[in-house]
């Protein structure tokens, strides 16, 4: 384990948006702390202010009530420069902007530390060329920004925050538009930085499972509830994570700490067996709607071997075929 | 683009500023032998002082008038671009054209019903005045325009609201005309035609002063249009105070817009289509390479419109508007069509 510090604490927080007509408040007394060295996965439904919760911790927005600290500092006695280094963003939006390559781009990052004329030293572009290694896109560095795909320009965009070194990092959906492999090397990527480098990560998204597995907490954002946080593991063991996501057809799965979709089993067959072959067997007729169970009285008796399925003494080859035998069966 | 092809088009674009002002001084309706031309820029004695007045009193000013205002335009628009991050912006988009002719029409049309005098009858008294009137009337639309910048949020209802504001400008002058002299109209819509001459003796040097003032300022807020380009959240999280640089660049732009427009009349496109170029030659949207690559091909695009508005043949010169305009049009139209997914 490596050493955390608390680099930043909120206090009392609530968020919202203030407008002519008065404050909008969205969520009430949220009191947290950020470490170092840690990845933090903001999890909640579309709507209960996870990116205003994200726009208030950026500054981007003023909290109604209550304190942030950075490093021990009110957020609010941060200048735009000052906080420019402390703080780094990949955000959503997506960028209008072509014709630079993505090395110029990761050098806009070192801009709070260039001088007037935005010139980079010996220094910054060590700098530049130490955050595209890290990120594993030294291959990218002279295409244009237009050329990318999501997933590379996400990783541009964490470079670009890399190069900013700042101590914290917040990210907007950093996954989401993204194809799964790229959703899981991407917070594989945001993981190794808070180990690696010390880096205070704050992520929102949407991939729960992904979350569920490599964050080191989890804040669950909710409009009833407000913010609870914890480890992935000790919101599971405490009914949190099944409360917060509760849907018809969606079950937490206290085994794994993963979510499973839930089906409704109203018929039952025997399986026998074990391993992958069972397990799969099983998955599909759940699909279907059906049980598996462990008794003599079954119509239906289905056994897996190394090669092949036995149903009702006949073989079968392959799940799929199964399945049809199946449904004529219950025909 | 390496750093060695970026010199060598920024040197390709000075030579050809340098080519078209050489024909620019060479060629008109007037055939004056090479050599003469030569020993007039020289300051050398020449037998025909009909000679000697029309490359030093017309044409030099026209050329150097064309260059600057070119350049000025470029950059202008370059940076409306930027900061509305809309490639169809440009200086006559916010407006700030339409308050310098509704301060020229404003005096030109209002002189005359009102005070009684034809302005356009008044020689320099009245050229001063006219340009002082564009400056003005396009420093108060911008004035406004950098006002709502400071209310408003988003890029888009910015220019939104410099576009209504140029139709409210466009409307008064419309009422105005109904109540005008004929004379006065006419003397208002050459005005509006444009014209890189029409700025004569020691006014050619105040503005070439004023613009060599403008340009370089432009160049101070490279790091500043940079940061502009990744959009308001990810420049403000690099420091920059967005409020700040939106009231400085569209200052600037504004500024050099008023101060063309005063003295050679709305010229449209130029400013539009320069940006549009130099991104497709330079292949960058790199500030500290487009805003001088701007600049150069402003001036140089400027003194070719104004070569093919002379040519011998279109004897008593072509209105500067249209071969801006035609010159213009099309390249933009290329832009729209060659528009990729996500690019412009």
């Amino acid at each position: 384990m490596n050493h955390k510090e608390e680099t930043i604490r909120v206090v009392n927080l609530e968020t919202g948006y203030n407008s002519k007509k008065g404050a909008t408040v969205i969520t009430r007394g949220i009191n947290a702390s950020l470490y170092s060295g840690e990845l933090t996965c903001l999890l909640g439904p579309n709507g209960a202010g996870k990116s205003t919760l994200l726009k208030t911790l950026t500054a981007f927005l003023s909290p109604i009530k209550g304190e942030i600290f950075i490093e021990q500092k009110p957020l609010r006695e941060y200048s735009d420069a000052e906080l420019s280094k402390v703080i780094g963003v990949v955000l959503t939006e997506k960028l209008s902007l072509n014709n630079m390559s993505v090395e110029e781009l990761v050098g806009m990052g070192r801009s709070p530390y260039t001088g007037f004329w935005g010139r980079m030293n010996e220094n910054d572009r060590m700098i530049v060329d130490e955050s595209i290694t890290l990120v594993g896109i030294e291959n990218l560095k002279g295409r244009m920004i237009q050329t990318l795909s999501d997933g590379e320009r996400q990783k541009v965009m964490i470079a670009k925050a890399l190069a900013q070194e700042t101590p914290i990092i917040f990210l907007d959906e950093p996954t989401a538009f993204l194809d799964y492999p790229s959703k899981v090397e991407i917070m594989q990527l945001l993981q190794r930085l808070a180990r690696e480098k010390g880096k205070t990560v704050f992520l929102s998204t949407h991939d729960l499972e992904l979350a569920l597995q490599i964050a080191d907490k989890v804040w669950l954002l909710d409009k009833p509830h407000g913010v609870t946080i914890g480890t992935p593991e000790d919101l599971a063991l405490n009914d949190d994570m099944s409360r917060y996501f509760y849907r018809e057809g969606v079950e937490f799965d206290r085994e794994s700490g993963l979510f499973k979709i839930s089906h409704k089993l109203d018929q039952a067959v025997r399986l026998i067996g074990e391993g992958a072959r069972y397990n799969m067997v099983k998955k599909a007729l759940a699909r279907q709607g059906i049980d598996v169970v462990d008794a003599d009285d079954c119509d239906v008796e289905i056994e897996t071997t190394d090669n092949c399925y036995i149903m009702n003494g006949k073989e079968v080859p392959s799940i799929e075929m199964l399945l049809d035998m199946l449904n004529l069966y219950c025909k | 683009m390496n750093r060695k092809t970026t010199m060598l088009l920024m040197l390709l674009l000075c030579l050809s500023i340098m080519a078209f002002l050489i024909l620019n001084l060479l060629l008109g309706t007037v055939k004056i032998p090479v050599k003469d031309v030569i020993d007039i820029l020289l300051g050398n004695d020449v037998d025909n002082r009909i000679w000697t007045n029309i490359v030093m009193k017309s044409r030099l000013p026209q050329s150097l008038t064309a260059a600057m205002a070119g350049a000025g335009l470029a950059v202008s628009g370059l940076l409306m671009q930027t900061v509305f991050r809309n490639p169809l912006a440009g200086p006559s988009v916010l407006g700030i054209s339409s308050g310098a002719s509704l301060g020229v029409a404003c005096v030109v049309l209002l002189s005359g019903s009102i005070g009684g005098v034809a302005l356009s009858k008044l020689g320099v008294i009245g050229e001063v005045t006219i340009t002082l009137s564009a400056i003005i009337g396009s420093l108060i639309i911008m004035g406004l325009i950098a006002f709502v910048a400071q209310k408003v949020k988003g890029n888009v209802t910015l220019l939104i609201m410099g576009v209504m504001i140029g139709y409210i400008a466009n409307a008064i002058i419309g009422v105005l005309k109904f109540f005008s002299a004929e004379e006065d109209i006419r003397a208002y819509v050459i005005w509006g035609l444009g014209s890189f001459s029409r700025v004569s003796g020691g006014q050619t040097t105040v503005f070439i002063v004023l613009m060599l003032i403008l340009l370089p300022i432009a160049f101070f807020l490279i790091k500043t249009l940079n940061l502009l380009l990744l959009g308001d959240s990810y420049a403000r999280n690099l420091g920059l105070s967005i409020k700040r640089a939106r009231l400085l660049v569209i200052g600037c732009s504004g500024v050099l817009v008023a101060v063309v427009t005063a003295y050679c009349g709305p010229i449209v496109f130029l400013g539009l289509a320069v940006p549009h170029i130099c991104r497709g030659l330079f292949h960058t949207s790199n500030h500290a390479t487009i805003l001088p690559a701007s600049l150069l091909g402003g001036a140089s695009l400027a003194l070719l419109c104004n070569l093919i508005a002379r040519l011998p043949g279109f004897e008593g010169a072509l209105p500067v508007n249209s071969v801006t305009a035609l010159v213009g049009a099309p390249v933009v139209m290329w832009v729209l069509f060659n528009k990729r997914k996500n690019e412009i």
